[in-house]
């Protein structure tokens, strides 16, 4: 790494290296029983330099081939946008725990043994579901170095237990599921069971629901589905500074319900969005987005920060190997004091959104939503009374968060990405055959 | 076990001379296969006025796949260099695994190398490249009320061997090009956004003298921001080439993957070769064979010939898309469609071009007597559940007693595969290919695909809306 450092110094003003390498073991079935058992090791080096003032870049998973690495990031300088910012010199990062050495020590035996249980516990429940699990532990490695003399180093422990069922009844198909993951070992296979038990419970009849607005509760993974994407566009500081997030010009302004708070956090202990700093070395913070629905701030990485004339979130990612760009870490939304049951039992006529199928596909910029309830309940009365089919709803999410009945105290994690609890919003419209 | 693999003298790790050398025989497994990767990709990248990144990347890689009584063991690597070590990791993997009966569907072992149809569009000097794209995005900007502009530009060429215990050695190249543009216009805190989706095997000149269509797609975003949205229910909705493309590819193509059916006997059960989908003018064909397609080739991931598939004929489901352990299980013939995204990834498997075929009517004979329908346009996205799907018009209108009338906002349509197929009423004479897509499954995603259709016309079609 010193050595690529010091071979594109020769050629550019300024230089920095980011070399990731990971080791994975995913344990996955089919057809409710064990198929795959795979090991992948990967390792790239990504080399970013400012050369005549613009940055150049290019990445290899060759260690030894630093000359095309260099030749590669000298030629893309040519045409590179001017670098307006500073690489970090040595910084002292927050202290985050990600790392359990008890991760990588657990045997693929034990790993089968989970996935195994998992299965059973769900099959023990609704016999003819035909379940897809995985488990997987992986170790991840970070170094990177510039030419100002910063530093980082840092390892990763992260592990995942997942299953998704699929029930068929003559042609009608039932989906569910649930992942969960964490830098320890997961080692409760009932916990993560549990949650499927109960879609199949909620999902055990069938209801429909008439063409028309009605209120509605969108559980953790609904809020995943439909209210996050537009929002993790919106804060994005490069979208800001393009013009092209509504919220873009409301920074102090109340856009959203009072009751609604919103982080981005990378410091959360054992978390796998967790990490010391971000992929150019800054360090990892907690940023309010939004406070008492007033927007608070949006996400940067060097570059764009500089652009917008304010400071690094700690949100620069190399997303997909390209350069630095700002990505959220992990959202975080602030719990409400209302339980489940206390939402559901104050609608009439509703519907509860566990999965929403379709709904990043329209307008994200604008906030629009529109998706088929692959997973979903009606409500009743104050009761849930079944799934509901064929429906559709649509909304935008600038109008739903702007007046919420209630934010729910059952916060969970969806995936690595949110912490979230259900939101109760007064109306949405659906549409049903 | 009496393996044999000769060391390399070179330093070089170059993945034909160490194909060359490799033998795989001899293993206590009951198949083994190794693929190994060299590849080079450019990315241009522009949000706003200015070109906001470039790159390039070079990669090599490979796996190696074993089989030991139905089970997998599957090993990814960066590092060439432990290959030897790493067969033996996944014939133990798999070993641990396998407590039945391996079934793989017989093919004869092949030796053959497949050179690239096109130029490497990753050698060719990024300043070309990069004045194409200036030119387009020059154009969104001269468009009045426009706020910004998302372009971006990916080019790849790999080369692929794959190997395996029968005897089959084969050695492939392919390049890819993609071109996504977006147009976003916005007012007060309106923000719409148009987008135009492209790419070809490697060819360069197919996204070149777009200039024409770009402006009228940066058009088409201002205009959006005056147009209402569509008020929810079911419609009569007739559907473009491109968008008809992504409704069959989701509708029917992922519920002709065996690998969805193969061990669900429920499944199998309502996906039985003769059932009627649709109606008779209605067939759905898969093929990687036809040259110049994102979604072609001669071998697919697992060194089977690519072949023709027909799913619909005349209606009724006549065939699905195979990988060589599906085809066994399921009893059919190998059709060419295990694919991996990269080497990090086992295949599995996936669709390739998949078009509808046309038929005798003409755009007006279509939406001639609609009284009040919806024409959907252009490609958001799509994603399935295999009953229940959903795809997105990246532009509509409503069609009022036979013509075309106002401009509507992005629409978002959902079926049902057991109605929806059954509800195409017309089937148009203009079949076109659209090469921008990608398809995900999995964590394997963006693979290339193609998808097309003539006009078609389902009736009864569920539009969200509000
Ligand atoms: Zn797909």
């Amino acid at each position: 790494m010193e050595n690529i450092l010091t071979q594109a110094k020769r050629v550019a003003e300024e230089a920095e290296v980011f070399t990731v390498s990971s080791e994975e073991t995913p344990v996955q079935f089919e057809a409710n029983r064990l198929k795959h058992i795979q090991s992948k090791q990967s390792t790239s080096v990504a080399l970013r330099i400012i050369r005549q003032g613009k940055i150049g870049y290019a990445t290899t998973t060759e260690l030894g081939d630093t000359q095309n690495l260099v030749n590669n990031a000298v030629e893309t300088a040519q045409f590179g946008m001017t670098a307006r910012f500073e690489l970090p010199s040595l910084t002292a990062y927050p202290k985050v725990d990600i790392f359990d050495p008890d991760v990588e020590s657990i045997p693929v035996e034990e790993m089968v043994k989970l996935g195994e249980e998992l299965i059973t516990t769900v099959r023990g429940h609704t016999s003819d579901i035909v379940c897809e699990a995985g488990v997987t532990k992986s170790l991840i490695s970070v170094h990177i170095i510039n030419s100002r003399g910063g530093q980082a180093n840092y390892k990763e422990s992260i592990f995942s237990l997942g299953i998704e069922g699929h029930l068929i009844r003559d042609t009608d198909m039932l989906f569910v599921g649930e992942s969960q993951s964490s830098c320890h070992p997961l080692l409760e296979p009932k916990a993560v069971a549990e949650v499927v038990l109960q879609q199949l419970e909620l999902a055990k009849n069938r209801a429909s629901i008439p063409t028309k607005s009605v209120p509605v509760i969108f559980t953790p993974m609904g809020v995943a589905c439909a209210l996050i994407p537009p929002l993790m566009t919106a804060f994005n500081g490069k979208i800001v500074l393009e013009g092209a997030s509504p919220i873009g010009s409301k920074l102090g302004q109340p856009v959203f319900d009072e009751k609604l708070w919103l982080w981005d956090d990378s410091t959360l202990a054992y978390r796998p969005e967790s990490r010391p700093c971000d992929d150019e070395g800054i360090p990892s913070q907690r940023t309010p987005l939004i406070e008492k629905g007033t927007v608070a701030n949006f996400l940067y990485d060097l570059q764009t920060a500089a652009l917008a004339h304010t400071r690094s979130t700690g949100n620069g990612s190399r997303n997909r190997g390209g350069l630095p760009a700002p990505a959220p870490s992990a959202f975080i939304i602030a719990p409400g004091n209302t339980t489940f049951d206390e939402m559901v039992n104050d609608i009439k006529e509703g519907l509860v959104v566990e999965y929403l199928m379709g709904a990043t596909q329209g307008n994200i910029l604008g906030g629009d939503f529109s998706g088929n309830v692959l997973l979903g309940y009606k409500v009743e009365s104050g009761k849930i009374v079944g799934r509901v089919k064929d429906t559709m709803v649509s909304g935008n999410v600038y109008q739903l968060l702007k007046q919420i009945t209630a934010i729910g105290s059952d916060v969970k994690w969806v995936g690595s990405f949110l912490n979230t609890p259900s939101i109760y919003c007064p109306s949405l419209s659906v549409a049903s055959k | 076990m009496n393996w044999r693999f000769y060391k390399l003298a070179l330093s070089m790790t170059h993945i034909e001379a160490i194909g060359r050398q490799l033998a795989l025989k001899g293993y206590s497994a009951d198949y083994v296969e190794v693929r190994l990767e060299e590849s080079q990709t450019s990315r241009i990248t522009y949000r706003g006025r200015e070109l906001e990144s470039i790159g390039k990347t070079s990669a090599i890689g490979g796996n190696v796949r074993a089989l030991v009584r139905g089970g997998w063991g599957f090993v990814s690597f960066n590092n060439l260099d432990k290959l030897p070590g790493t067969v033996e990791l996944a014939v133990k993997q798999a070993q641990f695994v396998g407590n039945e009966e391996s079934q793989l569907a017989p093919v004869e072992p092949v030796v053959d190398t497949v050179s690239s149809q096109e130029k490497n569009p990753v050698a060719m000097p990024l300043a070309e490249k990069k004045q194409l794209l200036d030119e387009y995005n020059d154009i969104i900007w001269h468009t009045p009320r426009l706020q910004t502009s998302i372009i971006s530009y990916d080019d790849s060429h790999k080369k692929v061997i794959f190997l395996n215990s029968s005897g089959s050695y084969i050695e492939q190249e392919r390049s890819g090009i993609t071109l996504r543009l977006t147009a976003v216009a916005t007012e007060g805190s309106e923000v719409q956004q148009v987008g135009l989706n492209l790419g070809s095997s490697g060819d360069f000149s197919q996204i070149k003298g777009l200039h024409h269509q770009i402006e009228q797609m940066a058009q088409r975003a201002v205009e959006l921001l005056s147009a209402p949205q569509v008020k929810g229910g079911e419609y009569t909705v007739v559907l473009d080439p491109v968008l008809a493309g992504v409704f069959v590819h989701e509708a029917f193509g992922h519920l002709s993957e065996a690998d969805f059916v193969y061990e669900n006997d429920r499944l199998r059960e309502i996906m039985v070769l003769g059932k009627k989908f649709g109606g008779a003018e209605l067939n759905i064909v898969d093929t990687a064979t036809i040259p110049g397609l994102r979604g072609s080739y001669k071998y697919d991931d697992e060194g089977v010939p690519a072949t023709k598939t027909y799913l619909i004929w005349e209606g009724k489901l006549v065939g699905r898309l195979h990988s060589r352990e599906t085809a066994a299980k399921m009893k059919e013939k190998p059709t060419g469609n295990a694919r991996a995204i990269n080497y990090r990834y086992p295949p599995i498997v996936r669709m390739t071009n998949t078009y509808i075929e046309p038929r005798a009517a003409s755009f007006d004979d279509i939406i001639s007597d609609i009284k009040e329908g919806v024409y959907a346009k252009n490609w958001y996205g799509g994603m399935t559940s295999m009953e229940m799907f959903t795809f997105s018009a990246g532009e509509a209108c409503m069609i009022r007693n036979g013509k075309l009338a106002e401009t509507l906002r992005p629409v978002v349509l959902t079926g049902n595969v057991f109605t929806t197929l059954n509800n195409i009423d017309a089937i148009g004479n203009d079949l076109e290919m659209n090469q921008g897509g990608g398809c995900g499954k999995g964590v394997q995603s963006p693979l290339p695909v193609a998808n097309g259709s003539p006009h078609i016309r389902i009736h009864h079609c569920l539009v969200g809306g509000r």
